[in-house]
């Protein structure tokens, strides 16, 4: 069956089986390996991406359900070289160990900003549970979401609250 | 971000990030080749059965499918070759019968993932099913047995006194501590606990991708692992090769926690199909695959006792118990519970008597998860001390210090006849105790209690051991020798300075997620004053590497940090008669820093890494008889291993009318020595603590009584998710070490070692009230629930 979809806003097209996920389509066919699979059964968020919008498992969906539709990876959510808030803050506040769910969090993280611009910690929690990460323990992930939420609203991030070089809690 | 990283206590952002954060980090699944195919295996439903036929016919006429191979195809290879061979050893595909549900019995090699995948539905296999054992008490009893025509489902009982004969001269506690027993002055607290069966759950599945190249006859390999020169020197001895004709790489790994650091038959058949179908073959692992075929951890049952004074003075530590190898033997299997004996006594200078049995069952294999055998002894000696205190009525944190190896007693010499270089455990749990205000949450605790809440305070010690060594322990087997690659556990280093004054370090480490990358620029960095962004780390690749043992048991900063930070000195000894010959100075006058050199108390007088590496590689500009060239390699054989420790507490508040277990708090004071970058230990100790509290609360692989895994799923295995977890609280004591140039330890399991007993510590002192004594993991409402009412009858 033919497709066709706005990718990180360029026209794809492509001939795929009924049967063939999106996530197999944008890693197979586009080669946009960004997006990872990490279950297939829609539990670990390492495939989200966005679909007109929303935050989408696409190992939970078929291509041919997404013809017509437009898509943001994230290949896509960087401005060219200006990085969004999302990946800033993961840099900035060790979001990511191995970085295999990482794409899928910062999906859920950009569509979380879109819709709440001040989340509390509770609501970032809450609102990346479909995202399971291994490595990280979430501690620097919520601090990463906090410091692109503090960017995007234009305020400065809070400092770090790693360990520094005195003994004691930091 | 430029010069002046400081290699200790440096903060600075990962070198790894750009890449993973824009979606362009290329995992070995995220890679293709020209013309490859594509396996799926066929897996046994069954524990245990004998197969009576393969009917591959129908898979294999299917439209795309390219090959289906049995062990008839691959028996000549051998089975999967172990580190330690005690046991079973795995055969590529099963051989005649299954032992457990998962093994593979089949291989089909596609066109793609889709036509391999209903390939592998159309092989028939006729299996006759055989009774399974899977309950290791009825294992060890051994009615029935796991392979046909064994007599003994028991592979070894590891005792403390007794764990390498022949090397280490060591006393039998059993007698004096039975002699305890018989005082008037002393309590004996027993308990049976179980320390269950995980899934190590990386969130990247395993892949591999093989490339057989008949017109060189040698292969190129990409590997999901840990290991990447053990991987190599496996391929090697199997197919006849010399190893540097097997070039692996480990690209981007998305997590590894131990699952990663295995020979798996896939490994070995796709480098088999590639090179007999001519053409690259890939495999990727599914969900499912990874639950019941990657390797599991834990799986013990033991009881702790321990004979005490009533005013705290322990006077014997006993650990009588069972660890569940699975069906097969594969790296280090039996091997793991030694690791757990290494760390028995936790950081207690008490009386030692251990016993642990390894049995087989119809199980997937056990091998190194996260912490390999110190989480399970460090769980056994803090839960037993929490219920020998609260049977004495002393205070858990007395009770702890009353016992502690003392700061004067270092280097102290363990029971089982290690020496633990440095140490300060009081200090440490001082630290927790003044910065929790321990006082004050007993307070609040008594307040909660008067109110009718549940609060509970765990607490927990522990003592890890990483970085293995000396280096005479590859003679028991943590060494690479039975993958024809004889090492010890030493680690490598390289550091080329190139023509163009920028520095390429290559390391011997398979890390996955660790920052190796960062952490060892900033070690260059430092010892060199070349500029941060000009150093390029690599990693993970046997063509690069001259040596290698990969990432595993916190051993990475330790050991190849350290052959690194060797490798950076000899290149500045170079350096430095260069710069000398350039500046007419004396070599011991010259100063790295900058982004290139100066001479001592005159930082004008300086050249830059560009000026002296033109020199270096023009030899006819530099010093007489001058070697060209700018580059230096270390082996580093440490001569002790790190024995990092810490204090860990919870704040915990359990509903007793639903079970839930909500966790407050968690603190973590940790002493791993110096810390090289403390974001990123600080992340390791973040990680760790969520695997730690995910066992304790969550996660158990269970097995039906027939051998099926019934938690095959991230549904049914629930992995702890953001909302699961609390922010934790960490801070840190340093007590450096010796047996390394940086004095680092490692911390990569450092808080799954300590963590897991803290939450059930706190859970059982929330219960205190009601009578409750002990809850076996994994502390799932119902479960604590049921010990609720129980409690109350």
């Amino acid at each position: 069956m033919h497709v066709a979809m706005t990718v990180n806003g360029r026209e794809v097209s492509g001939d795929v089986e009924p049967r063939t996920l999106l996530v197999h389509f944008i890693r197979e066919n586009l080669r946009l390996t960004g997006t990872h699979v990490g279950c297939e059964t829609s539990y670990c968020g390492a495939c989200t991406i966005q679909v007109d919008g929303a935050a989408v498992k696409s190992c939970t969906m078929l291509a041919v359900q997404a013809d017509g539709a437009t898509i943001r990876t994230v290949e896509g959510l960087a401005d060219g070289d200006q990085l969004h808030a999302v990946q800033e803050g993961f840099w900035e506040r060790h979001g990511l160990q191995c970085g295999f769910c990482t794409p899928g969090m910062l999906m859920s993280a950009a569509s979380l900003l879109e819709q709440n611009a001040s989340p509390s910690e509770d609501e970032i929690r809450h609102a990346i549970e479909g995202n399971l990460c291994r490595c990280t323990g979430y501690h620097n992930i919520v601090r990463s979401i906090e410091y692109a939420a503090s960017k995007l609203r234009g305020e400065e991030p809070a400092p770090p609250d790693w360990t520094m070089d005195f003994e004691g809690v930091s | 971000m430029t010069t002046s990283i400081s290699a200790m206590g440096g903060i600075v952002r990962r070198k790894e990030d750009p890449a993973l954060i824009a979606g362009q980090g290329k995992y070995v699944d995220d890679i293709r080749l020209n013309g490859e195919a594509v396996t799926a295996f066929v897996r046994s439903p069954f524990a245990h059965a004998r197969i009576n036929s393969i009917d591959t016919s129908a898979a294999a006429a299917m439209p795309g499918v390219v090959a289906v191979y049995t062990i008839d195809d691959v028996r000549h290879l051998g089975p999967v070759l172990a580190q330690v061979p005690v046991g079973v050893m795995r055969p590529l595909l099963a051989d005649g019968a299954v032992h457990h549900a998962g093994e593979a019995v089949a291989m089909v090699v596609a066109e793609n993932s889709y036509v391999a995948r209903d390939a592998a539905e159309a092989v028939m296999v006729d299996y006759e099913p055989l009774p399974a054992v899977v309950d290791m008490k009825a294992a060890v009893a051994g009615a029935t047995k796991v392979h046909e025509g064994s007599e003994s489902n028991v592979l070894v009982t590891w005792f403390s006194h007794d764990w390498w004969p022949g090397v280490f001269e060591l006393v039998d506690h059993r007698p004096a501590i039975a002699e305890a027993k018989e005082r008037d002055d002393v309590v004996v607290v027993s308990q049976e606990m179980t320390n269950q069966r995980l899934i190590p759950t990386a969130i990247e599945p395993r892949a591999v991708l093989a490339d057989w190249n008949h017109g060189y006859n040698r292969v190129n390999l990409w590997s999901s692992t840990q290991m990447p020169h053990a991987l190599a020197g496996a391929v090697a001895k199997t197919f006849g090769l010399p190893s540097n004709e097997v070039h692996v790489v480990a690209p981007e790994v998305g997590g590894g926690f131990g699952a990663k650091l295995n020979i798996y038959p896939d490994e070995i058949l796709t480098v088999f199909a590639s090179k007999a179908l001519d053409r690259p073959v890939r495999w990727t692992e599914t969900r499912r695959e990874a639950a019941f075929s990657t390797i599991q951890g834990r799986g013990w049952v033991a009881t702790a006792t321990i004979t005490g004074t009533k005013d705290g003075k322990i006077l014997g530590y006993e650990l009588d118990g069972i660890a569940d190898m699975g069906a097969y033997s594969q790296n280090f299997t039996v091997a793991i519970p030694v690791l757990g004996l290494f760390v028995a006594q936790g950081q207690y200078d008490i009386p030692l008597a251990w016993q642990v049995s390894c049995v087989q069952t119809n199980t997937q294999t056990t091998d190194a998860y996260r912490g390999a055998g110190r989480p399970e002894a460090s769980y056994y000696i803090e839960r037993i001390i929490d219920m020998y205190a609260a049977a004495i009525d002393m205070d858990p944190a007395d009770v702890r210090r009353k016992n502690f190896f003392k700061k004067e007693d270092f280097p102290a010499t363990t029971a089982i006849g290690l020496t633990m270089d440095s140490g300060d455990y009081e200090r440490n749990l001082d630290t927790l105790i003044a910065d929790v205000d321990y006082a004050g949450l007993r307070a609040m605790q008594a307040a909660a209690r008067a109110e009718g809440r549940y609060v509970g305070i765990g607490l927990s010690t522990y003592v890890e051991v990483c970085g293995f060594a000396p280096s005479v322990l590859a003679e028991f087997g943590f060494g690479w020798d039975a993958y024809g690659m004889p090492t010890s556990f030493s680690g490598s280093g390289l550091v080329r300075v190139n023509p163009d004054g920028s520095a390429t370090v290559i390391i011997g480490t398979g890390p996955s997620g660790q920052g190796h990358q960062t952490t060892w620029a900033q070690v260059v960095s430092d010892r060199l004053g070349i500029d941060y962004d000009s150093v390029r780390v690599t990693h993970g690749n046997t063509a690069e590497s001259p040596t290698g043992v990969g990432t595993f048991g916190s051993r990475s900063a330790a050991v190849d940090g350290a052959a690194t930070y060797e490798a950076a000195e000899k290149v500045g000894g170079k350096a430095a008669d260069i710069v000398a010959h350039m500046l007419e100075a004396s070599a011991e006058d010259i100063r790295f820093a900058d982004g290139g050199a100066h001479v001592a108390g005159s930082p004008g007088h300086k050249v830059t890494w560009a000026e002296i590496a033109e020199v270096a590689y023009k030899p006819h500009k530099g010093p007489d008889g001058m070697e060209a060239g700018l580059e230096a390699h270390a082996v580093f054989s440490p001569g002790n291993a790190t024995w990092p420790f810490g204090s860990h507490l919870a704040v915990v508040e359990v509903d007793p009318d639903t079970g839930n277990v909500e966790i407050q708090r968690y603190v973590g004071i940790d002493d791993c020595g110096n810390r090289i970058n403390p974001m990123i230990v600080d992340g390791q100790i973040h990680g760790g603590i969520a695997q730690g509290i995910g066992q304790a609360m969550f996660e158990d692989a269970i097995y039906d009584a027939e051998g099926n895994l019934l938690s095959g799923s991230l549904i049914d295995y629930p992995i702890p998710a953001a909302g699961d977890l609390p922010a934790f609280e960490l801070g840190w004591t340093n007590t450096p070490t010796d047996v390394n140039p940086m004095g680092v330890k490692g911390i990569g399991e450092a808080g799954t070692i300590g963590s897991a007993q803290t939450i059930v510590n706190a859970v059982v002192d929330a219960l205190a009230p009601l009578g409750v004594k002990h809850i076996d993991m994994p502390l799932r409402p119902r479960r604590v629930w049921d010990a609720i009412q129980k409690a109350r009858g």
